[in-house]
């Protein structure tokens, strides 16, 4: 059996599967249910400062894109931080954490960027005897009018010097949560790093509009008759949230630094994936949202035995493995080719890999052979651009073959070349670098 | 108290069912999908390229594109690609045999044995543009002509529907009392319910231009000759008159009774209690006729129902679909007998003598084992035919008429189509397909004719 007990920055926790900051972390009951269902700690929903507390709006706070049957894809949210009082939250908070132990507990904090309001709130958190903080720069909506959350996570100096207070008034781990509001990544990430960050957390929501409400012509959802833009989160942001661990990880500055990814984790194949490119732990919140706290169940077992079946023992045997493989565009080798191939035998003859690569890419797929409906790739067209494969509704009905070095290409007329050749030394680059005489 | 019906009485009785049986047994066999079962049905079609389906439909409606736009929230734009190939849309949801045609088709058989409920999305569509009263279609500004229709069933109503649109008047003949002809008079009562047939053929007849003459029969009223005088072109779009006759002793008893007439007295009947209906039915045939009028039977209250059939199951021209609804229902069906004397008993049928059949060097041949059927109704099934009159000249073919990929009869100014015809199968669907082509074709020349002549300086 795989032992997926994680240890994030000194935080232990059963499993990897943490829940994000978030509605379902709001209060004690959700957390309870939550560590019943097994999660393997929660990141508590936002906190800010002592006072009246934020308000949400009374109308809708979510909007959604789906795919076929519905399937929500996309969430949208207009929710600001934790809108109950600060001395309840961490009344249950200190509560939860000694009901469950083995159980990690973290405080997302967002409390406006000055020394006093940082300094204020630390030791209240600390007192509860939570595991760690996280710093909320990433809330994209409402809370960034009034200069807190993305409006603190898009300026790196701001998150450096608010990592630093951290750090010099408490004694917790602290998790620096970032926005992916911003052009790249690894700015603020280094700010943290020279901030003293234990670790990172990413992605927050993206700023968006999820839909238009044609019918009164007003972005949803709709607050009477106005929309705001909110923050988008689900399995559509899962691929910004990867390539955002993949740069931080890679990043000669940043790599090292611990990162608990977020962004769309729906299954435990996407834990690992998160996993492979280098964050130590996950955090779910849309998944949760959609199906209830269960399906915790499916990644646990899920990722636990897709480890037995692969030799992994432990999750350092997979974290990070995915990330010398991360490189830039200049270094993918040239002399690969590939080429789709169309098991017949799978083959429904829906024909859209035909009608995609016949309108919209390369003429190499037929549709009619000898007068039959046929589906059949022409390796003297196929480019290897991988669209048939993506757009066939059978799974590995069609593949993408590698050409071993020696055969012929029938496309360009050439012998595959076994050499590793790629872009900055190609005699098409004006600036290819030329070999060492 | 409440009746309980009959069903053990020997004889020919009505009221076998409780009263409030009745409308249970003749309700909307596939009740319309609400939107949220049309939006789940819609979602597994894949918008295949150069859809098998559309293939498959004689009318070549564009599937793929009117399910896309039924997962889009656009039922009206969905309905109007439907209209756009077949006008009596509605009906053919309703009544095609789709499992051996689009759905037969789908790619998803291939996946997962299971296609996309094209039929059912079809009439989701369609129900609600008719039920909008949506009117798709105008006329074109009147060029003058005339066009004679004989028929008011698919066949001529899909070409009354497209002469219309292209401007011409037509007026349409018809036998009998109602439009509509085996939409009205020929199809099982639980596939057309609510008097759809009727609404369509309002629903069609909408667009204007066409004038329809009821009491109006070939050979009768009227000639081929009288029409082609009087009008600038004739489309003849009659059905299957004639009952192929079984040819054996006891055809003439009481309870020997045609299946066609039987399912036509159900669908004129508002009551079907007052129908009679045998304890033990005997049905001859295994087409869907025979399908019909056997389920029908049995949900009227018939205690035993058999279809006999002197073939095997693949020879049947009832689909699988249909058999599997006959079993269903109760319906025993029996395969390789064949009719050899209907048994009487005081002028009326108690039972039929059946001879085991097999095939024997290619041909099917009785095999001299005989049995006895007890039966006190039997209702034969064993296929139409064209009875021509009034016609002329008009050549024939295996008894019905010849025609070109056009529709095109062997005389100037007349066209054919539907059932009448000795192409295609007989299906309401090709009947539609034959009327509309035939239609643009009368169109094609009618227009020509009104072309003015140009001298070229």
């Amino acid at each position: 059996m795989a032992d997926i007990r994680n240890n994030f920055i000194g935080i232990k926790s059963p499993n990897p599967f943490w829940l994000a900051s978030a509605p379902p972390t709001d209060k004690a009951y959700n957390v309870e249910r939550a560590f019943k269902a097994g999660w393997g700690g929660v990141v508590w929903k936002t906190l800010g400062e002592e006072g009246p507390p934020v308000v949400n709006v009374n109308g809708p706070r979510y909007g959604a894109i789906w795919g076929a049957d519905r399937r929500l894809l996309g969430l949208n949210n207009i929710e600001l931080i934790t809108d109950r009082d600060l001395y309840t939250n961490l009344t249950e908070m200190k509560q939860v954490k000694k009901n469950w132990p083995d159980r990690a507990v973290i405080a997302s904090i967002m409390v406006p960027c000055e020394e006093n309001a940082w300094k204020s709130i630390l030791p209240l958190v600390e007192a509860t005897e939570v595991d760690g903080i996280e710093l909320n720069f990433g809330c994209p909506h409402g809370m960034s009018e009034r200069g807190m959350g993305a409006a603190v996570g898009q300026v790196p100096e701001y998150i450096e010097m608010v990592v630093r207070w951290c750090k010099q008034y408490s004694r917790m781990p602290v998790i620096t949560k970032l926005t992916p509001n911003i052009t790249d990544i690894r700015y603020p990430a280094r700010a943290a790093k020279r901030g003293g960050t234990d670790a990172v957390s990413l992605i927050n929501t993206i700023s968006s509009i999820v839909s238009v409400d044609l019918d009164n012509f007003a972005p949803m959802p709709t607050v009477g008759g106005k929309g705001s833009h909110g923050g988008y989160c689900g399995p559509a942001v899962k691929p910004i949230a990867l390539n955002m661990v993949a740069e931080i990880a890679r990043d000669a500055e940043t790599h090292g630094l611990p990162i608990s990814g977020i962004g769309g984790v729906t299954t435990w194949r996407d834990a690992a994936e998160f996993l492979a490119l280098g964050a130590g732990n996950v955090q779910v919140c849309t998944a949760a949202m959609t199906y209830g706290f269960k399906i915790v169940q499916e990644m646990i077992t899920g990722l636990s035995d897709w480890m037995d079946a692969k030799g992994h023992r432990t999750l350092d045997d997979i974290i990070s493995r995915a990330v010398p493989n991360v490189t830039d565009w200049q270094y993918l080798n040239l002399n690969y080719v590939a080429k789709a191939h169309i098991d017949q035998d799978l083959c429904i003859k829906c024909g859209r890999c035909h009608i995609a690569c016949e309108d919209t890419s390369h003429q190499a797929i037929t549709n009619f052979v000898d007068g039959v409906r046929h589906f059949e790739v022409m390796e003297e067209e196929c480019v290897g651009c991988n669209l048939c494969v993506n757009v066939c509704p059978v799974e590995n009905c069609i593949t993408m073959e590698p050409l071993a070095a020696g055969s012929l290409d029938k496309r360009t007329g050439r012998i595959v070349d076994p050499t590793y050749a790629n872009w900055t030394t190609h005699p098409n680059n004006p600036m290819a670098r030329q070999a060492a005489e | 108290m409440e009746r309980l019906g009959s069903g053990h009485l020997a004889g020919i009785a009505a009221g076998r069912l409780p009263d409030a049986q009745y409308e249970v047994n003749f309700a909307d066999l596939h009740p319309r999908l609400d939107k949220h079962e049309a939006l789940v049905a819609a979602d597994r079609c894949y918008f295949c390229y150069d859809a098998p389906c559309m293939t498959a439909c004689p009318t070549a409606i564009d599937i793929p594109l009117f399910i896309r736009q039924i997962s889009t929230g656009n039922p009206l734009g969905s309905a109007k690609t439907i209209f756009d190939q077949n006008i009596l849309g509605g009906m053919c949801a309703r009544v095609c045999p789709t499992e051996t045609l689009c759905e037969q088709a789908c790619v998803r058989n291939t996946a997962e044995d299971r296609p996309v409920e094209i039929g059912k999305l079809q009439r989701y569509a369609t129900d609600i543009a008719m039920e909008a009263d949506r009117q798709f279609y105008s006329r074109a500004n009147p060029t003058g002509k005339t066009v004679a229709v004989v028929g008011a069933g698919p066949a001529g109503l899909a070409a009354a529907h497209r002469l219309a649109m292209h401007g011409h008047e037509v007026t349409i003949l018809e036998a009998r009392e109602k439009s509509g002809g085996l939409n009205e008079y020929g199809i099982a009562t639980y596939k057309a319910v609510d008097d759809f047939a009727q609404r369509e053929v309002d629903y069609v007849t909408a667009i204007g231009g066409i004038t329809i003459q009821h009491g109006q029969a070939l050979g009768r009223e009227l000639t081929l000759a009288d029409l082609t005088a009087r009008f600038d072109a004739v489309f003849l779009g009659m059905g299957l008159q004639g009952v192929n006759a079984l040819g054996i002793e006891g055809e003439d008893l009481t309870g020997v009774e045609d299946a066609v007439d039987f399912i036509a007295s159900l669908r004129q009947a508002k009551d079907k209690s007052v129908l009679p209906i045998g304890r033990r039915v005997v049905v001859l045939g295994g087409g869907m006729t025979a399908i019909d009028a056997a389920i029908q039977a049995k949900l009227l209250g018939a205690e035993e129902v058999t279809i006999c059939y002197r073939r095997g199951k693949e020879n049947m021209n009832a689909s699988g679909y249909e058999q599997d609804l006959a079993a269903a229902n109760g319906v025993i069906i029996r395969h390789w007998l064949a009719p050899k004397r209907i048994i009487g008993k005081d002028g009326a049928v108690a039972g039929i003598e059946v001879e085991y059949t097999a095939m024997t060097d290619g041909r099917l041949a009785g095999t001299g084992e005989t049995g006895i059927l007890a039966a006190d109704q039997i209702f034969k099934a064993i296929g139409q035919s064209f009875s021509a009159s009034g016609l002329g000249a008009l050549h024939f073919e295996k008894g019905k008429i010849v025609v070109d990929g056009e529709g095109r009869t062997s005389m100037n100014g007349v066209w054919a189509g539907g059932d009448c015809v000795c192409v295609g199968e007989d299906l309401t669907v090709s009947a539609v397909a034959q009327g509309r082509d035939a239609a643009e074709s009368i169109n094609r020349v009618l227009a020509a004719q009104t072309q003015p002549a140009f001298a070229v300086a």
